[in-house]
């Protein structure tokens, strides 16, 4: 590598370059954005030196957003609340059933396990809508249509085989011996997977709830289809806004990058974990 | 282990037998997914009735005619090419931009590794979110890359809202989307590579297209392989980008597989070929899925015999 021509290196440098700005330029296009008037931004040549304005941030932190026509009401903090809501609730719910169910996996190799396990795994591929459309019907027979309860039960299908395929991971990289030898000085099962196995698991456990976290937050189908106006989280809340607010681009500028924050934020925090999670557990980083 | 368990008492008088410990760590996760499998069934039993939201009365079994209808059906032929063309230049072109990118940071150095973690950040927006913007970037009366595309002499380009560019635009998207995704699990790959053979190579003075094309590559293609299956299954189901973007429009240009189907559901409301269009679909997803599988077990198993 120390053989690198100066030409060499330019060229690399060039090609970085171009990728970051491809990479990056839309998040900062909107960031501008949404710090802008209408006026500003229907300007054209468009330009990066504008007088920032806060104003669509209080719109739609207010709710209120002053019209020609008159005052229009905006329910994006109630999505960015049943986002919070649905990702936190759904990322608890499965940690509660997927870390008892990835331990078993990882220590008891018994009948069935490894059908089990790809079955769950098998969710991660099929196509949503599959389940999605009939589920609705369902969801009307049983009451669930439009609840937090039905949507958090459905986004377990993101969030339980992203737990449990990396959890079960770590398990199986923490050496059974240790257990053993604890199980021996005469504690209890469920005192050592208290006390050994889930400190130990800890960090990858962390990493797996942020990531489902992630997954649940990002999540667009399962809401379109399952819930109505106010049970709505931010990815499709943001596109019902667009079509009610129609050229309130700023707005929508501004209520995209609220809806994408925490993930960036999350992301940016547990970047070391992501390679793996990913790929669930298939490449560790 | 049995000697010691009779020697000690049991800490309580009730104890789960060790044979059924694991059943009941798993049962309440299997519970919530077996909940999910029946819909699953459902939509079969579905696909093959005709079954019309608008004509519940006319419901009954025509057993394979919404399959055999396809057949003849130019919408169900454009869906497939659509869908087809979509996932096929979507994860070419993102493995071939996720290379490059990855040989490009591959050495570590602190700033390769800030350039990773900011491109990382598409892939950690919700791919709806990342349409829309898009859409207000693409948008003809104030977008930057419309107005971009004027000073290169596109004037009026219209994105997303002209058929011969529609899938263009999405598979843009896409790609800003979804490369980074390439990117990170390539560059692991890369950097886990034993250094042994390249610097065998730079000993002999081996030409560098030789060392790339018969060590670097042969050596990085479990993990090319596990990158593009993921994506082809993602990819083959889009529905985020394509719905928010255009749903599906316009006219039928971008409608694949999962658009389609919620269109037939929700807009004509024609659960029986709605329901077989996802089964085609499943179809596709479990054949590459087992092939993903096998693949990605072996690479899981060496990651985890060199850790």
């Amino acid at each position: 590598m120390d053989t690198m021509s100066p030409i060499e290196r330019a060229l690399r440098a060039v090609a970085l370059t171009l990728v970051v700005v491809f990479f990056m330029f839309p998040i900062f296009w909107i960031f501008l954005m949404s710090f802008q008037t209408n006026e500003t931004i229907l300007s054209i040549p468009p330009s990066i030196v504008f007088s920032p304005t806060l104003s669509n941030y209080a719109a739609l932190i207010t709710g209120k957003l002053q019209t020609a026509a008159g005052t229009l009401d905006i329910a994006f903090m109630r999505n960015l609340g049943n986002s919070i809501f649905l990702s936190v609730t759904s990322v608890a719910v499965a940690l509660v059933l997927g870390v008892p169910a990835a331990y078993a996996f990882a220590r008891h190799k018994f009948k069935g396990s490894e059908d089990i396990a790809f079955t769950l795994l098998s969710f991660r591929f099929a196509p949503p809508l599959l389940v999605l459309l009939p589920l609705t019907q369902y969801f009307q027979w049983l009451g669930l249509s439009n609840t937090y309860f039905g949507l958090i039960w459905v986004y377990q299908l993101i969030c339980l085989p992203l737990i449990l395929w990396i959890v079960r991971g770590y398990f199986e990289d923490i050496s059974a011996d240790v257990e053993y030898a604890y199980r021996i000085a005469g504690h209890s099962w469920f005192a050592t997977f208290r006390k050994i196995a889930l400190p130990l698991a800890g960090p990858g456990i962390a990493a797996a709830g942020l990531l489902a976290f992630i997954f649940a937050w990002n999540n667009f189908v399962f809401a379109l289809v399952l819930a109505s106006a106010d049970k709505q989280p931010v990815t499709v809340g943001a596109l019902a806004f667009i079509t009610s607010s129609g050229i309130q681009y700023g707005q929508i500028a501004s209520a995209i990058v609220l809806s994408v924050t925490p993930t960036l934020a999350l992301a940016l925090y547990a970047q070391r974990y992501l390679v793996e999670g990913l790929s669930l557990g298939a490449v560790k980083g | 282990m049995a000697s010691t368990a009779t020697l000690r008492k049991p800490a309580s008088g009730f104890r789960i037998s060790r044979k059924m410990l694991p059943y009941v760590l798993s049962l309440p996760a299997l519970l919530v997914c077996i909940g999910i499998l029946i819909p699953f069934f459902t939509a079969v039993i579905y696909s093959f009735q005709r079954y019309r939201l608008s004509q519940p009365w006319a419901r009954q079994f025509n057993w394979g005619e919404n399959y055999l209808n396809f057949v003849t059906d130019p919408a169900f032929w454009n869906t497939l090419k659509v869908s087809l063309l979509y996932a096929g230049i979507t994860v070419t072109l993102e493995l071939l931009l996720g290379l490059g990118i990855a040989l490009l940071l591959q050495r570590r150095s602190t700033i390769n590794n800030f350039i990773s973690i900011m491109l990382l950040l598409p892939l950690m927006i919700a791919p709806a979110l990342a349409a829309l913007m898009w859409k207000l970037m693409t948008n003809p009366s104030f977008g930057i890359l419309s107005y971009l595309a004027s000073l290169v002499g596109l004037h009026d380009f219209r994105w997303a809202s002209s058929p011969d560019t529609a899938l263009l635009t999405v598979i843009l998207v896409d790609i800003w989307v979804y490369t980074p995704f390439i990117m990170i699990l390539l560059l692991a790959g890369l950097r886990s590579l034993p250094t042994q053979p390249f610097e065998a190579a730079a000993l002999d003075g081996v030409p560098r297209s030789f060392v790339f094309f018969r060590i670097t590559l042969p050596m990085l293609t479990p993990y090319i392989l596990t990158a593009t299956l993921f994506r082809l299954l993602d990819s083959i189901q889009q529905f985020d980008i394509i719905y928010a973007m255009t749903q599906g429009g316009p006219g039928n240009t971008l409608t694949v597989f999962q658009v389609e189907a919620y269109l037939n559901f929700f807009q004509s409301t024609n659960v029986g070929r709605s329901a077989a269009l996802l089964i085609i679909l499943w179809a596709i997803t479990y054949t590459l899925s087992n092939v993903f599988i096998k693949n990605w077990l072996r690479l899981r198993e060496r990651a985890r015999g060199e850790a």
